[in-house]
């Protein structure tokens, strides 16, 4: 019995210091967005997990098994936050037993690196799937995905020490492009600037903000809530009269409220990626920004 | 102020002290101009004092305006960048309730109509124990849940789950879980306990509000009472592997169906389980498990006593299209059970002699659900049990049922469901049952399992 026991105590410290020491760092990462800025920061030095694609809709994304093996070896997890993935990640993270990425340095929510837009000043279902936290859509906005690139990268160095420069060298090189792309985009979207469009689900709001466009209504009755032939029939005036520019929609949505109310109204309807890998220009994080203006730009006629 | 006096007296009496007294003018031109010299060198000093003192006010404006010059260059830098750190203010830890753990409540209830009456219900092999009967007739309030859970600090997550149901007009509420867990272990290690859930099985140790059907299939009614949950421990291992592998083993008390009378101490049930699951490209995902409960009992609900192990087999398949589940798809899922015993039939009757019961009976259901969009969903079950030949509940006949249900769902939240059944328990009845059921969960949004 003793000699079963040191055996297995034996087989257990071989599985616990097996892994290589210079083994990279594990991240699991929620959104394509976050995946694309890690590959920026972190280059080879990572291994990351994207546990979603474009085409999927990220606030009702199942506890899979292969997301539960993919957080237990994680060493950090990178999501959104602001209860986006309320109804996923907190089971993933119960499930996967893993104590690094529970709570604490392991555990990077990027809604708490920068403030929100829309935080409900009163939290009622009855208005849809509101977010205590605010919209937490804010990978529209470049100023504000810096910001996470900030605090992300720090991050990163606080939890692998050895590759510090490194991120802090990707960091300043990512910035610098960055911040050259900022008013290239603007310049570009300056006609964009005043417009009108109808979206399909509140995901728009810091893409409206920040290039100075004005969202005139919503597909969804309420936020969550699947479009009904009697919403959009009450869009048809509103989406003509003032002139809407497009219908927009994020690549996972489904397309046809937004293509009968283009039906009706002769407004295009518009499908931008939302996210990296949300159509097939939008490689990477800035390809994705080139894609979601030109489409924009493409609408005016 | 004296010296202030005299020096007055000396200036009101000095210009007359000349003219009273012609002196020698000579010393008092050199004195004269004396005074003079120094005056204008005074008044040199001071120019260049002056000068200098410009210069000084310049060079201090000119650092004013530097700074001014900075300060607006740097509020530009922050319009520039709207986007602050969120204020940890945001939290305010002042409020006793701040803590409040986490709640959600689950209401449930259902109008059924039946065919047959279920108070005369008899499933031909099959005792019908606790909750594995049918609905009854009528209005009746389901199982309805209020759920309580919160991390307790870095090492410790509990849950507590009170259920009110109301049996033949009379409202009970109880403790259905009440457990503790570590998020702690390292390695991929689970321990829980108090009461829970065993997690043999797929729908064993989910909630009875997840599931795709009004009731639970005829295997878990039939030899778990529709579900199993005790006082215990479990310890549960997920591998390192690319794919999902779960081991885990269970001891509970042993006071609950399938079991009875807290056999060993207080330790009447183990159970051992694992699980698999992954994916197949980006559409499907799987998850499949063999379990097994081993049970001593002592007067059990069907009035066994002995031992009893029960193995079970399940496998659910989920393909949606880019994996959107909650858009559409289609769930497949089926289990297979094998309850063997060896042991006595105690009759409910005082003075009844004990009869042995030793053999095997089995039981399994195979459902689908075709998710038409976010708001409805389709599904159809064909469950079934073999009963066993011999012993005190030997039947020629294997109960049998067909279930069809259509569920719209309002929002993640709510859901009405309108569920047919033709259940032929012996061979001589059909029950043709009508359930219409709503279902609601209010309060904290819960994260379900796969």
């Amino acid at each position: 019995m003793n000699r079963l026991t040191s055996l297995c105590m034996l087989a257990l410290c071989a599985v616990a210091f097996a892994a290589p020491a210079r083994a990279n760092l594990k991240v699991f990462t929620c959104e394509p967005e976050w995946g694309a800025l890690l590959d920026e920061l972190g280059g080879d030095k990572l291994d990351v997990d994207v546990a979603t694609s474009a085409l999927q809709d990220v606030h009702v994304i199942e506890a899979k098994p292969s997301l539960i093996a993919k957080v237990r070896r994680a060493d950090l997890v990178v999501c959104t936050g602001a209860d986006l993935e309320v109804g996923w990640l907190p089971q993933l993270v119960r499930q996967s037993g893993n104590p690094k990425i529970a709570s604490g340095d392991g555990s990077f929510m990027a809604a708490d690196q920068i403030t929100t837009l829309e935080k409900p000043a009163q939290l009622d279902r009855a208005n849809g799937d509101v977010h205590p936290g605010g919209n937490p859509h804010f990978q529209m906005d470049p100023r504000r995905v810096l910001a996470v690139a900030k605090a992300l990268s720090a991050r990163l160095a606080k939890l692998d020490d050895a590759n510090a420069a490194t991120y802090a060298q990707r960091l300043a090189d990512f910035s610098a492009r960055w911040n050259a792309a900022i008013p290239r985009w603007e310049a570009k979207a300056a006609p964009l600037k005043d417009r009108n469009v109808v979206v399909h689900h509140n995901s728009w709001i810091y893409l409206t903000t920040w290039l100075g466009m004005h969202e005139i209504g919503s597909l969804e009755p309420k936020p969550g809530v699947p479009p009904t032939s009697a919403h959009l029939a009450t869009l048809v005036d509103t989406t003509r009269s003032q002139h809407a520019l497009a219908i927009i929609r994020a690549a996972y949505q489904d397309p046809k409220p937004a293509d009968w109310l283009a039906e009706r109204t002769g407004v295009p309807a518009l499908t931008l990626p939302f996210t990296v890998g949300g159509d097939a220009q939008s490689k990477d994080l800035f390809s994705f920004y080139d894609s979601t203006i030109d489409k924009l730009l493409g609408a005016i006629k | 102020m004296r010296a202030f006096v005299l020096a007055a007296c000396a200036a009101v009496v000095s210009p007359a002290l000349p003219a009273a007294a012609p002196t020698p003018s000579a010393t008092l031109q050199q004195q004269l101009q004396a005074l003079e010299a120094r005056v204008a060198a005074l008044e040199a000093n001071d120019r260049r004092l002056r000068e200098q003192a410009d210069a000084a006010n310049a060079a201090a404006k000119a650092a004013q305006d530097e700074l001014a010059a900075l300060k607006a260059s740097t509020a530009a830098a922050v319009a520039a960048e709207p986007v602050p750190a969120a204020s940890p203010a945001a939290v305010s830890g002042s409020s006793a309730n701040a803590f409040n753990p986490a709640i959600s409540v689950i209401l449930n209830g259902s109008y059924s109509s039946h065919s047959k009456n279920p108070d005369d219900y008899v499933r031909a092999g099959f005792p019908v124990v606790g909750e594995g009967g049918p609905s009854p007739r009528g209005f009746s309030l389901g199982e309805s849940e209020l759920s309580l859970a919160a991390n307790i600090d870095e090492k410790f997550y509990g849950q507590l789950t009170l259920s009110a149901e109301s049996e033949n007009g009379e409202d009970h509420v109880g403790v259905e879980e009440a457990f503790v867990d570590t998020t702690a272990l390292p390695q991929g290690f689970n321990l829980r306990l108090g009461r829970f859930f065993s997690d043999i099985g797929y729908l064993n140790s989910h909630h009875t509000h997840t599931d795709n059907f009004f009731d639970r299939p005829l295997p878990y009614q039939a030899f778990l009472g529709s579900q199993y949950g005790d006082d215990g421990a479990q310890l549960r291992w997920l591998a390192p592997t690319d794919f999902y592998l779960e081991f885990g083993s269970e001891i509970f008390r042993g006071a609950n169906f399938p079991s009875g009378g807290a056999e060993h101490s207080g330790a009447g049930v183990k159970t051992l389980f694992a699980h698999a699951g992954g994916d197949v490209g980006t559409e499907n995902s799987w998850l499949a498990g063999v379990s097994m409960l081993k049970s001593s009992a002592k007067g059990a609900d069907d009035g066994f006593s002995g031992d009893s192990t029960l193995y079970i087999a399940d496998a659910t398949w989920k393909w949606a299209p880019q994996g959107n589940f909650k858009d559409g798809g289609v769930t497949v899922r089926g289990e297979y059970f094998s309850d063997h015993r060896d042991g006595t039939w105690n009759p409910p009757v005082d003075d009844g002699t004990p009869l042995a019961w030793r053999g095997a009976r089995r039981g399994a259901y195979l459902e689908g659900v075709y998710r038409f969009n976010r708001t409805w969903d389709l599904g159809y079950r064909v469950d079934k049990l073999w009963a066993d030949r011999h012993g005190p509940f030997a039947s020629d006949f294997d109960p049998y049922r067909n279930t069809l249900e259509l569920s719209w769902h309002n929002s993640e939240f709510s859901l009405l469901r309108l569920q047919f059944s033709r259940d032929e328990p012996d061979a001589n009845t059909t029950d043709n049952a009508l359930t219409l059921q709503y279902q609601v969960s209010l309060g904290a949004h819960g994260a379900h399992k796969f």
